[in-house]
């Protein structure tokens, strides 16, 4: 029976490469909305989840990443006083105005953090160095955002909030999630750039590492008994609440995930119908297959090994299509993310996909009629 | 038992199909009795609609009847469950198309082997065997052929083949000739005597074509779903051996509709 699944699938070339481009065209469609969609969700807490904080304290009432609201230092004081704390940092969050070496503005978001702490860095530098930053007036902002800020090198002058800055580095692939890119300096730089009228002894957040031996939870306990007016978030609990605000507040999260579903329910129509026209070209053999003493389970085991082959054939080449959509992605606007997680699930649901709709067609068959068989 | 009855392979008695769409009955066949016997070949003849199909349909068990009762090799299967009506058809029935049913994807040699893949038999053993009954055809040399390369005479004798695989007792053919010319039908309904007559299978062949009414051993005459004349050859001339009177209320009992 293997041999007739195999020949059958690929013994009309045109009607396998139509059968092959459906589920293709399927399973490119689903990863791509959803590789849109955790792409999205995954740049909305992208800094939260690079800082290697163990805790987060915010004020009281921030919901989410991109509203940082100044303190008083002495919180970070207090923090730094609490037994279990190893490490913390002042980390900064603002909006900014960026003024481009043609005079055109811009607006940035401003993340000021202590370059060499280890904690809010900036990650995947690919010119410059996070050190260059200690110079004066020093930023680092990503290469996707050459254009739009209008540098192309380190070293190009620009200014931020009526301040001179230079660019020292450029990063690889953090997008900001608003149309307002991120600009990294130095936690005063960023004071500087942001609000100048502000106390330098002010700070957005505390990024908190935990000491050996102390549970993120347990510290986070102890910072809330003795902290007021603020927040203590542990890194996965601001990272959930910033994404759940991007993705469920604002109508922008829901649109990509309706839109993931959108391409989910469009993907599973187009195979099932793929997969149903493939089966019922094929429908009188398997009606002679069934005259000729064919049980059920024996159609079913034909039809079963087709499906697998077209749903494996079909993922293999989306995967390739998907990959160089992914890679394309990179150096676009809006990053497509495809986790080897993704990548597996895709083909359980390939083969789910293509063996349900040979297994709906297949009851044309189970209910034969004779005249089907008989008549030339 | 007498050998008549000895060679009786299908026995029908009082084969009764009704279809039913919606409130509309449509009739096909109207309590059938007959007996199929080995080393005859059986001609069922008709007009169109007059039920030769689906009478063919309920012998192959593929079609169950909606009444009387139907021996296969002595088995009632009007008593078995649906699920084992393959088992009776993999071991006592072969089936030749008008259309052929051959699979384009398949070479003949592979098309003939998979009739004994349905039957458990192992792939390489399968392989053999369906060369060897190839070869009974006279097809040896388009054993790696596909259907698309062959004549329609070569197909069909490549579906008795494939009808011969689970050597079984009984061949049901559905216009086997209808689609050939006069040589190619010729040889066809030749083989299928023989296979009769030589080889004592049960063969019976929906037909109605005129140049093979003489290989008949017996012509079955059905009307709107009844077996109105049964002829016999005997010594090479046919005589009517039986004539069934169409009963007095036919024209209540006649169906509604036939096919």
């Amino acid at each position: 029976m293997g041999l007739l699944a195999r020949r059958n699938l690929f013994h009309d070339k045109v009607r396998f490469a139509v059968t092959l481009t459906g589920i293709v065209f399927a399973l490119v469609l689903i990863i791509i909305q959803f590789g849109l969609f955790l792409g999205f969700t995954t740049t909305t807490s992208n800094n939260i989840d690079h800082s290697n904080a163990d805790l987060w304290v915010v004020f009281h009432g921030v919901g989410y990443f991109d509203t940082g609201r100044n303190f008083s230092e002495r919180k970070f004081y207090q923090v730094l006083s609490t037994p279990g704390v190893a490490q913390a940092e002042k980390y900064m969050q603002a909006f900014g105005r960026w003024k481009r070496p043609d005079g055109r503005v811009e607006n940035i978001q401003v993340i000021g953090f202590h370059p060499g702490s280890g904690l809010g860095e900036p990650w995947n530098v690919v010119q410059g160095s996070l050190a260059d930053l200690k110079q004066e007036d020093s930023v680092v902002v990503d290469e996707l955002y050459r254009e739009k800020l209008g540098v192309q090198k380190i070293g190009d002058r620009v200014e931020i909030g009526d301040h001179r800055a230079r660019v020292a580095g450029f990063t690889r692939g953090i997008r900001s999630f608003t149309t307002s890119p991120f600009v990294y300096a130095t936690f005063k730089s960023s004071l500087d750039y942001t609000n100048p009228s502000s106390s330098e002894n002010s700070t957005a957040y505390i990024l908190v590492k935990a000491g050996a031996g102390v549970s993120p939870k347990e510290l986070q306990e102890r910072l809330r008994a003795r902290l007021a007016d603020v927040d203590v978030y542990t890194t996965a609990e601001f990272s959930r609440k910033t994404r759940f605000y991007w993705m469920f507040t604002t109508g922008a999260g829901l649109a990509v995930l309706t839109a993931a579903l959108m391409g989910l329910i469009v993907g599973v129509a187009v195979v099932a119908q793929t997969i149903y026209a493939a089966t019922m070209d094929h429908i009188r053999e398997y009606g002679t297959l069934k005259a000729m003493g064919a049980t059920n389970r024996y159609l079913y085991r034909v039809l079963i090994e087709q499906a697998v082959w077209s749903a494996v054939l079909g993922y293999g080449a989306a995967m390739i299509v998907a990959h160089f959509i992914v890679q394309a992605s990179e150096r676009a606007g809006a990053v497509i993310l495809m986790p080897w997680l993704m990548s597996i699930g895709m083909l359980f649901l390939a083969v789910v996909m293509c063996v349900a709709a040979a297994l709906v067609s297949i009851n044309k068959v189970t209910r034969i009629d004779p005249a089907m068989v008989f008549r030339g | 038992m007498n050998k008549q009855e000895r060679n009786t392979v299908i026995r029908a008695k009082g084969l009764s199909k009704v279809y039913r769409e919606g409130a509309t009955e449509l009739r096909a066949l109207l309590e059938v009795d007959l007996e199929v016997r080995t080393g005859e070949l059986t001609l069922l003849m008709g007009p169109s609609g007059s039920g030769k199909t689906t009478l063919l349909s309920i012998l192959g068990c593929i079609l169950r009847a909606s009444e009387g009762k139907l021996e296969v090799l002595g088995e009632d299967v009007s008593l078995l469950a649906e699920s084992e009506l393959p088992r009776i058809r993999r071991g006592a029935i072969g089936f030749v198309f008008q259309g052929f049913n051959l699979f384009p994807a398949l070479t003949a040699a592979e098309n003939v082997a998979l009739a004994l893949d349905v039957r458990g038999v192992r792939a390489g053993e399968a392989k053999k065997r369906g060369e060897e009954l190839l070869a009974e055809v006279g097809l040896a040399q388009k054993a790696r052929s596909f259907p698309a390369d062959l004549s329609g005479g070569q197909k069909q004798r490549v579906a008795i083949a494939r009808a011969l695989a689970g050597d079984p007792p009984i061949l049901l053919a559905d216009e086997p000739t209808a689609a050939l010319d006069s040589t190619s039908g010729r040889t066809v309904i030749e083989l299928l005597q023989r296979l009769a007559r030589v080889h004592g299978r049960a063969v019976v062949m929906v037909t109605h074509d005129p140049r093979v009414l003489s290989f008949g051993d017996r012509i079955i005459h059905l009307e709107d779903g009844r077996i109105v004349r049964e002829e016999k050859s005997v010594m090479g001339a046919m005589e009517t051996s039986s004539v069934l009177e169409v009963q007095s209320a036919a024209p209540a009992m006649a169906p509604e509709v036939s096919i």
